[in-house]
Formats: C-alpha cells, sequence, structure tokens
C-alpha cells in the first residue's frame, strides 16, 4: 500500500529541494548592491501612496464562497461517475434530479446578480 | 527497516528521473518552442544567436537569471515570499506524479511502469488536488509583496482558477463515466484502437481545454499578469531565479496540462493503430519497442496540444475580468453539466 504512494511523495519532496537549490543558488551567485529606492515598493516610479491591506471588492469574496458550494457538489459527483455503469436506472434518475437542484440554485445565484462584475 | 529505506530511496529517485527527464526538459523545450513559434507566427526570426538555432537561448535564461541581484522589498513578507516561487515549481513538478507516460515494459520478469506511480485509483483527484495548491503559490506571491499590482494580480488569479477548476471538475466527469475508473491508466486503456474519449466526449474536451488556458495563466487568460493594467501582475516585485522559477512553473504547467488533456482525451499513450494491427509484427504489450513507442506518441501528442496553446496566445487579444467571469460561470459551467446529461442520458439508452 505504501509502496504506491510513496512515489508522489518522493517526487514533491524532489521538487522543493529543486526550488530551494535553485533559489538559494541565486541568492549566492548574484550580487548585492541593495539600497533604499531598490528595496521599496514598485509603483511605477512614484512614491507608494496608502497601503495596500485597503479594502478590496466583495465579488472575489463571493467567488471564493460559491466555490466552496459547487467543489462539494462536483465532488459528490465522482463516486456516482464511478459506480455509474453498476448502478442501473436508480442511479440515473438519483443524479438527475440531484442536478436539477444544483442547476436551480446557479439560477438563483445568477438572479441574485452575484456573478455580476462591474 | 532496510526494505522501507530502499522503497523511500527508490521513490526519491523516480521523483528526480520525473524532473530530469520529463518536467525540465519539458519546460526548457516548451520556453524555446514558444519563442520559435511567436516568432514565425509574428514573421520574426526569433533566438539565433546562442547556438546552432538559437537552442541554447533556455540555458543562457537560466545562467542570466542566476546571476541577476536578489530583491526582497523591505515591505515584503520575507518567509511567503520566499515560499510562494516553491509552491509554484513543486506543484509543477508533482503534477507528473501519476501521468502514465506508456503502459509497461517486461525486462526479464520484472515489470516496469512507465510511470512515478502508476497505479493510483485516486489519480484524478490528486491532479485536481494539485491544481488545487498551485492557486496559492500565485496567492501568496500577490500578497506578501505588498504591492498593490501584485495583490490585484494574486486577487485576480485566485478568482479566476478556483472558477475554471469547476468547470474542469465537471467537464471531466463524463470521461469517468466511460471509464469507470479514477485511475489514469484505465482511463487510457478504455480508449484503445482508437476509441479516443475526444470523439464521444467533445463538449467536454472543449470545456476542458478551455479551462486549462485559464489554469495555467495564459493568454487570452493571462489577466493575473496583464502587463498593460498591472504591470508583472503578482510577479512585479520578484528578481532573477525566484522570478524564474514562476516562469519555469507556467511551463511546467502547461505541460502538466496539454499531458493531462492528452491522457483524458487524446489517447494518452495509445498507439494510433489498433493493437489487432501492431501483434502480428512483434509489437505485443511489454515489449521494449511498444514501450518506447509509446512514450514517443505520448509526447508527440503533448507537443501538437502545446503548439495550439502557444498558437492560442499569439493569435488572441486578451479577455477582461467581467468577460473572463462571465464565460467560466454562464457559458462553461452550464455546458458542463449539459454534457453530464447528455454522457448519462446516451449510456443509459445504449444500456
Amino acid at each position: 500500500m505504501i509502496s504506491l504512494y510513496l512515489p508522489i511523495v518522493g517526487t514533491i519532496i524532489v521538487g522543493v529541494l529543486f526550488g530551494v537549490v535553485m533559489m538559494k543558488l541565486h541568492e549566492v551567485l548574484g550580487p548585492r548592491r541593495a539600497n533604499n529606492e531598490k528595496l521599496s515598493t514598485y509603483e511605477s516610479g512614484m512614491e507608494p501612496i496608502s497601503s495596500v491591506k485597503d479594502r478590496h471588492s466583495v465579488k472575489f469574496y463571493l467567488v471564493a464562497m460559491l466555490f466552496i458550494l459547487f467543489d462539494i457538489e462536483i465532488v459528490f459527483m465522482y463516486p456516482w461517475a464511478v459506480q455509474f455503469k453498476h448502478l442501473g436506472a436508480q442511479g440515473v434518475i438519483a443524479m438527475i434530479l440531484f442536478m436539477v437542484m444544483l442547476f436551480v440554485g446557479f439560477i438563483y445565484i445568477v438572479r441574485k446578480g452575484a456573478l455580476e462584475w462591474d | 527497516m532496510p526494505e522501507l529505506l530502499l522503497l523511500i530511496l527508490i521513490s526519491l529517485l523516480k521523483g528526480g528521473l520525473v524532473l530530469g527527464l520529463v518536467v525540465l526538459p519539458g519546460a526548457v523545450v516548451s520556453v524555446y518552442y514558444e519563442r520559435k513559434v511567436s516568432a514565425w507566427i509574428q514573421h520574426r526570426i526569433g533566438p539565433n544567436r546562442t547556438g546552432p538555432f538559437g537552442i541554447l537561448q533556455p540555458f543562457a535564461d537560466v545562467a542570466k537569471l542566476l546571476l541577476k541581484e536578489d530583491i526582497i522589498p523591505t515591505d515584503a513578507n520575507k518567509g511567503f515570499h520566499f515560499f510562494a516561487p516553491l509552491i509554484a515549481v513543486t506543484t509543477a513538478v508533482a503534477a507528473f506524479a501519476v501521468t502514465p507516460f506508456g503502459n509497461y515494459i517486461m525486462v526479464g520478469t520484472t515489470r516496469i511502469d512507465l510511470a512515478v506511480a502508476p497505479n493510483i485509483n485516486v489519480a484524478l483527484l490528486y491532479v485536481f488536488g494539485v491544481g488545487s495548491v498551485a492557486v496559492y503559490g500565485i496567492t501568496f506571491a500577490g500578497w506578501s509583496s505588498s504591492n498593490k499590482f501584485s495583490l490585484l494580480g494574486g486577487l485576480r488569479s485566485a478568482s479566476q482558477m478556483i472558477s475554471y477548476e469547476l468547470c474542469m471538475g465537471l467537464s471531466v466527469i463524463g470521461v469517468i463515466m466511460m471509464a469507470g475508473s479514477l485511475n489514469l491508466n484505465d482511463i487510457v486503456k478504455n480508449q484503445a484502437d482508437l476509441k479516443w474519449n475526444l470523439f464521444f466526449q467533445p463538449l467536454g474536451f472543449i470545456v476542458f481545454f478551455v479551462a486549462g488556458f485559464a489554469e495555467t495563466n495564459r493568454a487570452p487568460f493571462d489577466l493575473p499578469e496583464a502587463e498593460p493594467e498591472l504591470v508583472g501582475g503578482y510577479h512585479t516585485e520578484y528578481s532573477g531565479m525566484k522570478f524564474g522559477m514562476f516562469f519555469l512553473a507556467e511551463y511546467g504547467h502547461m505541460v502538466a496540462s496539454a499531458a493531462m488533456t492528452t491522457t483524458l482525451f487524446l489517447g494518452g499513450w495509445q498507439l494510433p493503430i489498433p493493437a489487432s494491427v501492431l501483434a502480428p509484427i512483434g509489437l505485443v504489450e511489454g515489449s521494449i519497442v511498444l514501450g518506447l513507442l509509446q512514450f514517443g506518441t505520448f509526447f508527440a501528442k503533448i507537443a501538437v496540444m502545446c503548439f495550439v496553446f502557444i498558437w492560442v496566445r499569439w493569435s488572441l487579444p486578451r479577455f477582461r475580468y467581467d468577460q473572463l467571469m462571465n464565460l467560466g460561470w454562464r457559458v462553461m459551467m452550464p455546458l458542463a453539466l449539459v454534457n453530464i446529461i447528455l454522457t448519462t442520458i446516451v449510456m443509459a439508452f445504449l444500456r
């Protein structure tokens, strides 16, 4: 069992090592001629004004919330899709009902204007 | 315990092999490929000074990036600023851990599967999981830089990637229904004898492929790094090899996305010739020649898909952000749902 999944862990470890080695190599090899101007936040040559920790459009958070809702519903479909061939007529009817409910929720979101970007 | 130690060593070796033989060459070749193809599309010459036909250009790029100054802005969150490119490049490598590059070859009596982790029964879920983690790399990069352009790029990218992940997740359900498995090798085996899913799931293929563009942040969906509005987007405050890691990760994700499209819809490593023709000329399952042919076929298909990626990038203008979100939620998602319902009805009737 563990021998099946260990290569994935190995690949991830190799990926991390590769990234760390390349980035540390860059820190060692690159020149160091830092000054305050160079290390200040880039804002197209202007003095940076106001903080970045400002308020942002609520749409981004709304999209994240809708993602969680729909993603969970999609995860429900995966086991059904794998077993589809063995489920028979009942499986078909159950999933079509589920999809109709999903679609009603989707239409509600669209009608409410949750996906309007202006 | 020595067996476990050996297993760990073999796993690390496999990881190294996939990095050294697939991800890095894939990224290096696609960087060169993109430059040459874009030059060809725009009637330019492209890189031609570094080595014959400029083939050493990617290596020159790496050397240059390594020798640049490492700049971390004073306002940046140092930990996350270092961590973000690391997540980006790791996810690009990790996506290849379950990709089947070929069936298997028999050397004597030992069976060698042409994949890092060949028989993972949740492989497709793992691929989507890795794709979700990739969102963090870009979001952290945008947030930790303390730069308005970066933050906007990171927010845009997070919203765009999670929106299109829904479409991607829905579009493959038809494929899973046909194969009855989440194991990528089973999905490929189900497409033998030119019965590619592309022909049975054209709608799913279109949705998956378009979502692939959004997932890799490539044109026409490269809003997170839209130069005219956001300078460099999420990597504005990155220099040298840290920027290079994002660059490498972008190409790694492009190759990974092409590999996934190939595996799920274009028959993966299946040769476009039926097995009944191949068997009489000695190309039976397990022979080394067939294994190599499958490996070559897989990468030829990936090269074609990468060409389409590059072709689209240099042909289409960038979307506006509201158009992008509208397309994802209001066009792609209903289309993916329709695809599932159609597949369900057709498969129920055929039974």
